[in-house]
């Protein structure tokens, strides 16, 4: 045969560009004359200018290419079986994804929707194409999660957890902040939520830690299965930053949008970080037992990702548009993760509070104390003793930690606006908002909640923004109650009706397993509620000392 | 030994590998499956959206300024007992979703590939090229048309199962109305004079197709997401967009001398035959809810009353097109009739009566 002779050159046939292609689609749209297109939700925003399409795909090329992906993901959880991954995996770090997988499928599917919020708004066809390939994109993330999730279930040693996922995630203290997540990519100002909280930031800047960073971390503790099916999903997200970017170019070029755009992006910066680096800081951090000393801690894979390459590189550039971008708040956020330990101090809050979740924390060991001190210095004079007090406390017939005096911890506030607990003391704050106090974790949060979701921005009617409902501090829903109470309402009761889903540890043998009975006679209380019975000057003495913080007592 | 040294190192982490409470509880156990076995799209799909009234704890936490919470009954005017009762007949999540359009893509993808090589486009006869690109190129629009209101109903359901059957509807009919586009986009790299713009100018001008458009904006223009996914599904497919595409191309196609029109439109057809069965399950439930099915029969009847008489309006208008082939191989009335028998047989399954709409 001769060498120039394929089967490319034998089949080829004259085909339409790439260019041709996508103008001929992006002309399928057309202004409608006999009757207008249904009212969406509304924007305070004005978008003039026709966004582009960079990604410049069709469906035809779309379909094909992510059943290829989905072939090489389902092929390679095949592979992970049959090589006996679960011989292999770490429990400490499948524990978490029990919290990780309940949390992040309902965010992904209101991503899908958020694509009807912006893909109506905006002017021309175009970038509809690319909206409707996210859409379908964020359907096969939620889906795909879900399926992970059962087949971690299937095959872990310890599915109480898994079983009760979504029923968990819709009550669970702590997958409230991914509930805040996903409710708030869809619900409020169309381009605040679908376009600059979702894809400007949550998946421009902060997927990059979510679903690069974490999937490394999971296959150094034996699990080849996250990474293969977050890597996969990871890849749709170039199409998604594209099209932030590109709505947010028809956006910055007019300038009455600029003040709700340095608005929006104050916000959604903040509550990204407040969410995704407690989440996620504690899942790489604690997770984890690796304890190579040359990986990346989160903190610099949190400058390599949100500060090189989100900062410098995508929100800087914005400032040649004309707009304020807030780099006090991208210091303050950095100093939050190094200097005031804000992860170490989420993996406290869930530790703490492990009888009312439904995965299990084992205590940190000499050899992470090792490894925090070395990238953390300092992290064992302030936690050290405490995760010596979770060791001893993790066993049955001890009081459990949440109300063992001894130990010298303060249950936190919770964070009225991004809802997790005000963790870094000396920053906690309140206001009245309504008439109503509450309760802060930073400056940021407080302005978020009394300035950012209101009815004006500093003089300018916004009447398509969202506002914050619900009973957003967990623990007022068991204000009162017995804690057995509480987690049998929870759901969070295994299947023999007493052994509780959670336990402080990773043994697997019924007779060292927490049950009801062992965490009875303890009654739960509401921070806020209580808070709010002060006096004024009864709560700026009670803040005062909330922000002094409080010492750990030596284990003897 | 130190105390933080007292951990248990457990030899393997694979199911079974160790025996105690809950060891053994290894399905979702949060939902009630339609069968006696919970489904693999029912794993996927079921209580992923959440609800206050299921587990909701907090409520929802985010509300519109006017107090509408994140997801809210009120957005349709069907009302429903159990809105989670609802699984998708075609029980699709992601994998079976792309397999199925990457099939679709592939199959289109062979009939023009091996058409064209065989030169087929140019044997088309000279007035059926002239009905692809007036007719084939406007009735695209409808299909894009359909797909961009189904993109957004598919926010506004109460549960997941409905905004996965809404949001896989939307994708066929946007892949669809690709479909034709590069599919006429090609045939014009065979076919010398052939007009790409010629498809839109009708949609947007031509006598003909007004019908068709006006139905098809009132769609788009609907604020009720199930009226939009009634109207794609139960009104506008079996009267207009069957009648077009089967009773018209899919007949005529091969008297002139075209056996690529037909494969590549027959995609559709099979697309709508799974979004059928998706939406008479809805509906029907909807009708048969104890509490609110009167209500709901009432309402989908007003619903095709409204839109039965523009889809009807359209098809009349479109009659003229069944004239254009030089090979007559279908009647307009016959095909008609035809569509208006699927369209009782549909709401006969549904369980409401269309006799008000169709036999005027």
């Amino acid at each position: 045969m001769p060498d120039s002779l394929t089967l490319n050159k034998i089949t080829a046939q004259r085909g339409m560009s790439i260019n041709e292609a996508t103008r001929r689609v992006a002309d399928l749209g057309w202004t409608p004359s006999y009757v207008q297109e249904a009212m969406t939700f509304p924007t305070d925003y004005k978008i003039k200018k026709t966004p582009r399409d960079p990604m410049k795909q069709v469906l035809r090329s779309y379909f094909p290419m992510q059943e290829e992906k989905d072939n090489r993901v389902y092929g390679a959880l095949d592979a992970a079986l049959r090589g006996d991954m679960f011989r292999n995996v770490e429990p400490r770090w499948v524990e978490w994804m029990k919290l990780f997988l309940a949390i992040i499928p309902f965010p992904e599917i209101s991503a899908a929707r958020s694509m009807a919020m912006v893909g109506r708004l905006a002017p021309g066809e175009e970038l509809r194409t690319g909206f409707a390939m996210q859409m379908v994109d964020e359907f096969r993330h939620s889906t795909i999660q879900m399926n992970l999730k059962k087949w971690y279930m299937e095959n872990y040693i310890d599915p109480a957890g898994f079983d009760i996922t979504e029923a968990a995630f819709g009550k669970c203290y702590a997958s409230t902040i991914g509930r805040q997540f996903a409710e708030g990519f869809v619900t409020g100002d169309a381009i605040t939520s679908a376009n600059i909280y979702l894809t400007v930031v949550a998946e421009t800047a902060f997927t990059n830690t979510l679903f690069v960073a974490m999937p490394s971390e999971a296959a150094r503790n034996g699990d080849y299965a996250l990474p293969t099916v977050f890597l996969s999903v990871q890849s749709d997200e170039s199409r998604h930053i594209g099209n932030g970017h590109s709505l947010l170019m028809s956006l910055i070029n007019d300038p009455d949008n600029h003040l709700l755009l340095e608005r929006d992006l104050k916000y959604a910066f903040w509550q990204n970080h407040a969410i995704v680096d407690a989440a996620i800081g504690t899942f790489v951090e604690y997770g984890t037992t690796n304890r190579d000393r040359n990986k990346e801690s989160y903190a610099e894979l949190w400058h390599r990702w949100i500060y090189e390459d989100y900062y410098r590189t995508y929100m800087l550039p914005l400032e040649k548009y004309g707009i304020k971008i807030h780099h006090d708040d991208v210091a303050a956020a950095w100093d939050r993760i190094v200097k005031n330990h804000y992860v170490h101090y989420t993996a406290q809050f869930f530790s703490v509070g492990w009888p009312v979740n439904f995965w299990r924390i084992e205590a940190q060991t000499d050899r992470d104390f090792e490894w925090f001190e070395h990238k953390y210095p300092g992290w064992y004079t302030k936690f050290g003793e405490y995760w010596k007090w979770y060791a001893k406390l993790s066993h049955k017939g001890e009081t459990n930690i949440l109300f063992n005096t001894d130990t010298g911890y303060v249950y936190p506030h919770r964070c009225w606006s991004c809802m997790v607990p005000c963790l870094i003391r000396e920053d906690f704050c309140y206001d009245e908002v309504d008439g109503k106090t509450y309760t802060y974790c930073s400056e940021t949060c407080r302005w978020t909640h009394k300035v950012a979701f209101a009815a004006e921005y500093e003089g300018r009617p916004t009447p398509a923004m969202g506002r914050f409902s619900g009973r957003r501090e967990w623990e007022s829903c068991y204000d009162g109650w017995d804690l057995a109470d509480a987690i049998t309402d929870l759901g969070f009761v295994r299947n023999d009706g007493k052994t509780l889903v959670p336990q402080p540890h990773l043994h697997f043998d019924d007779s060292k397993m927490w049950t009801l009975d062992d965490v009875r006679g303890h009654t739960l209380g509401s921070p806020l509620m209580n808070f709010r019975k002060l006096s004024v000057e009864e709560k700026e003495k009670a803040a005062a000392e909330y922000r002094k913080g409080f010492v750990i007592n030596a284990l003897n | 030994m130190s105390v933080t040294e007292t951990q248990t190192i457990q030899k393997s982490g694979a199911a079974g590998s160790a025996k105690f409470a809950g060891s053994d509880s290894r399905k979702y156990n949060y939902f009630e499956p339609k069968g006696r076995k919970a489904s693999h799209y029912e794993d996927m799909t079921v209580d992923v959206q959440p609800d206050p009234e299921r587990y909701l704890l907090q409520d929802w936490i985010i509300n519109f300024a006017d107090g509408t919470p994140t997801y809210d009954k009120t957005w349709t005017a069907l009302k429903s007992s159990n809105w989670h009762q609802f699984r998708a007949i075609d029980q699709e999540w992601e994998r079976t979703h792309y397999q199925r359009q990457s099939t679709i893509v592939g199959m289109i993808s062979n009939v023009i590939e091996n058409g064209r090589r065989s030169g087929a486009p140019g044997r088309f006869d000279r007035a059926w090229v002239k009905v692809l690109t007036d007719h084939l190129g406007a009735y695209k629009h409808a299909e894009f048309g359909l797909g961009t209101a189904t993109m957004q109903a598919q926010r506004y359901g109460y549960t997941q199962m409905i905004n996965n059957a809404i949001l896989t509807n939307s994708s066929y009919k946007l892949r669809f109305s690709q479909d034709l586009t590069l599919y006429l986009g090609e045939l014009a790299l065979d076919i010398e004079g052939f007009d790409q713009e010629a498809g839109k100018q009708h949609w947007l001008e031509d006598p003909v197709w007004q019908g068709t458009r006006q139905a098809i904006e009132t769609v788009m223009g609907t604020s009720d997401f199930l009226e939009q996914y009634f109207v794609t599904n139960i009104v506008f497919e079996p009267l207009v967009g069957e009648l077009f595409r089967s009773g018209f191309i899919m007949q005529m196609a091969a008297a002139q001398n075209d056996f690529m029109t037909p494969a590549v439109v027959s995609a559709a057809e099979g697309d709508y035959e799974r979004n059928l069965a998706n939406a008479v399950e809805l509906f029907h439930l909807l009708v048969l809810d104890e509490t609110h099915g009167e209500h709901n029969r009432k309402l989908l009847i007003s619903w095709m009353n409204k839109h039965g008489a523009l889809a009807l309006l359209a098809a009349h208008q479109l009659q003229p097109i069944w004239s254009q082939p030089r090979v007559k191989a279908a009647q307009f009335t016959d095909v008609l009739d035809l569509a208006k028998n699927r369209a009782r047989a549909i709401a006969a399954e549904i369980g409401f009566d269309v006799r008000a709409t169709l036999d005027q």
